[in-house]
């Protein structure tokens, strides 16, 4: 007979002991070759202590002296989150629809999953930089930009809605012969549209942070402002830019919790 | 039979009562009234926007076919970008747990950390990940560096506050029990709060590797490192067929990123 433990241990993470040991080992061996073989250059590092300092000396006090320009700014990317939640939403309806696996044929289901997919893989900033190759410097290719970035994230949350609807009204609206329009109207539309409204206040909140960033590769909007400030030196402007980026950010995420939290 | 009127009041079915009617009209024209103003007002040659499509059609007429001349430095400098992800992610978690630790309301110590916390998160979070980049290209130069940095600076808000809030939901049972029998601080962290917090903390980290991986592709266009430097070159050379090799490279990382993720989460969950 064995003897009782006396002493109580904690049951590892992983009860396989070979299992676990060969996760350590590869995790370890992984991180210490990415450290030895990065291209790291640590006199540059040490130095950059120094140059940190010297830009958050020229950084303060942020300085508001050209509030015009961070208004203009500001007004459109607000422009341009406006018009690419109306754009991106209305396409992503379409778009839900065909992704859906329970209304769409095999087909069109999976070319909506596929648009899906590329428009969801590629970050807002390298779609950016592709539209304002094609459609020039500006307000424009920022919103196309965020068209894609709405249908990317809108028309994948709406399709697993519309495939978790309760199929009955459908039917029954079949049965009777309704044609194909009145049933998504009557049929699918009521059962999806609390999450439309929730998706869509999310997204407008969503693309208003995204044009911040988009602007930094020329495609409008306050992140181009910041961008030319960082590119004078001005980091004074630079960081009066990120303070007000911050505030209106903190602001229309309260403002949009609050609508959701009404409509849901 | 009871008739349309005894059963709903009304003589005739409709969707909506007129209140409903009134504030969705009301809805309707105040999202209008918004479009038309953005439109009206935007700086956009409109002369681009018709140009449009066709200007669309011509660049990717131009990536076709990919060229694949260059797949090797490709595909080396893709998998220092999952490195930089990945480095980063991993220092992210280890500075976000005690972050997470001061901004949960049932662990930090005072409210002057609780306040320290909270404050790390929301400048952490509300600040983009390319921002973050510029700023540390600008202090340590361009490279990696900068890149890592920036990737953390960002994660450390977004694991700290998931991981913060899940503190915040854990059975307080456990805890007591270890205090009563006079635990240290740190042994009731590591026996009582951990293992209850041990599932989010994964799922976290895994989503925000995914996330990363992302995040990690655009670093190079501010010239943080990663896959970004080669797209940027190419774009800049007008050497597109190369810049859709490089799209499609990032588009299979992506959704490789994703199916090992959720292969991950499905194993560890």
């Amino acid at each position: 007979m064995t003897a009782a433990r006396d002493t109580w241990k904690r049951p590892p993470f992983i009860s396989n002991p070979v299992v676990r040991w060969t996760v350590y080992i590869v995790a370890i061996v992984y991180f210490g070759w990415v450290a030895a073989t990065m291209p790291i250059d640590w006199q540059r590092v040490i130095d950059g202590f120094g140059r940190a300092g010297l830009i958050f000396g020229g950084a303060f006090p942020p300085s508001f002296e050209r509030s015009g320009l961070l208004i203009d700014g500001f007004l459109e990317s607000l422009k341009i989150a406006i018009l690419a939640t109306a754009g991106g939403v209305l396409l992503s309806i379409p778009i839900a629809f065909m992704a859906a696996r329970n209304v769409a044929p095999l087909p069109i289901y999976y070319l909506g999953r596929f648009i899906i997919i590329v428009a969801r893989s590629f970050h807002p900033v390298i779609v950016a930089i592709i539209f304002v190759k094609a459609v020039g410097f500006g307000p424009f290719a920022g919103v196309l930009t965020l068209i894609v970035y709405s249908i990317g994230f809108v028309a994948k949350m709406l399709a697993e809605r519309i495939e978790e609807i309760d199929f009955g009204q459908v039917e029954a609206m079949r049965a009777a012969g309704v044609p194909y329009l009145s049933t998504v109207f009557y049929a699918i539309f009521p059962q999806i549209m609390p999450r439309q409204i929730g998706l869509t206040i999310y997204q407008l909140d969503s693309n208003l942070r995204a044009s911040a960033v988009v602007g930094i590769v020329g495609a409008g909007g306050i992140g181009a402002t910041l961008a030319n400030a960082f590119g004078r030196y001005d980091y004074d402007f630079a960081l009066a830019i990120t303070i007000v980026i911050v505030a209106v950010i903190l602001l229309s995420e309260g403002i949009s919790g609050q609508i959701r939290k009404r409509v849901a | 039979m009871s008739t349309i009127s005894e059963q709903f009041g009304r003589d005739e079915w409709t969707r909506f009562t007129p209140k409903q009617r009134m504030q969705r009209y009301g809805i309707f024209a105040l999202t209008a009234l918004a479009i038309a103003w953005a439109l009206s007002s935007i700086e956009v040659i409109w002369a681009w926007v018709w140009d449009a499509p066709s200007q669309m059609g011509d660049l990717f007429g131009r990536m076709y076919p990919p060229d694949a001349t260059n797949l090797g430095s490709i595909l080396r400098i893709l998998w220092e970008t999952v490195n930089i992800a990945t480095f980063a992610t991993v220092l992210a978690v280890f500075m976000s747990l005690p972050v997470a630790y001061l901004a949960a309301q049932n662990t930090t110590p005072n409210r002057v950390t609780l306040w320290l916390g909270r404050l790390i998160l929301v400048t952490s979070r509300s600040v983009n990940t390319i921002i973050w980049a510029l700023l540390f290209v600008a202090i340590f130069g361009p490279g990696v560096v900068a890149g890592i940095v920036a990737i953390m600076f960002r994660s450390i808000g977004f694991i700290g506050k998931l991981l913060g809030e899940a503190i915040e939901e854990i059975d307080k049972r456990p805890v007591e029990a270890l205090e009563a029998t006079g635990a240290s601080r740190f042994k009731v962290i590591a026996y009582a709060i951990v293992p209850q917090v041990m599932p989010t903390f994964w799922a976290v980290s895994i989503l925000r590797w995914d996330i990363n991986l992302r995040e990690s592709t655009v670093l190079g266009l501010v010239g943080a490192g990663g896959i970004g430097i080669i797209l940027q070159g190419a774009i800049d050379t007008f050497n597109w067929p190369e810049a859709a090799t490089v799209l499609l490279a990032i588009l299979a990382l992506v959704i490789v990123g994703e199916i090992v993720s959720a292969f991950l989460r499905r194993r560890i969950l």
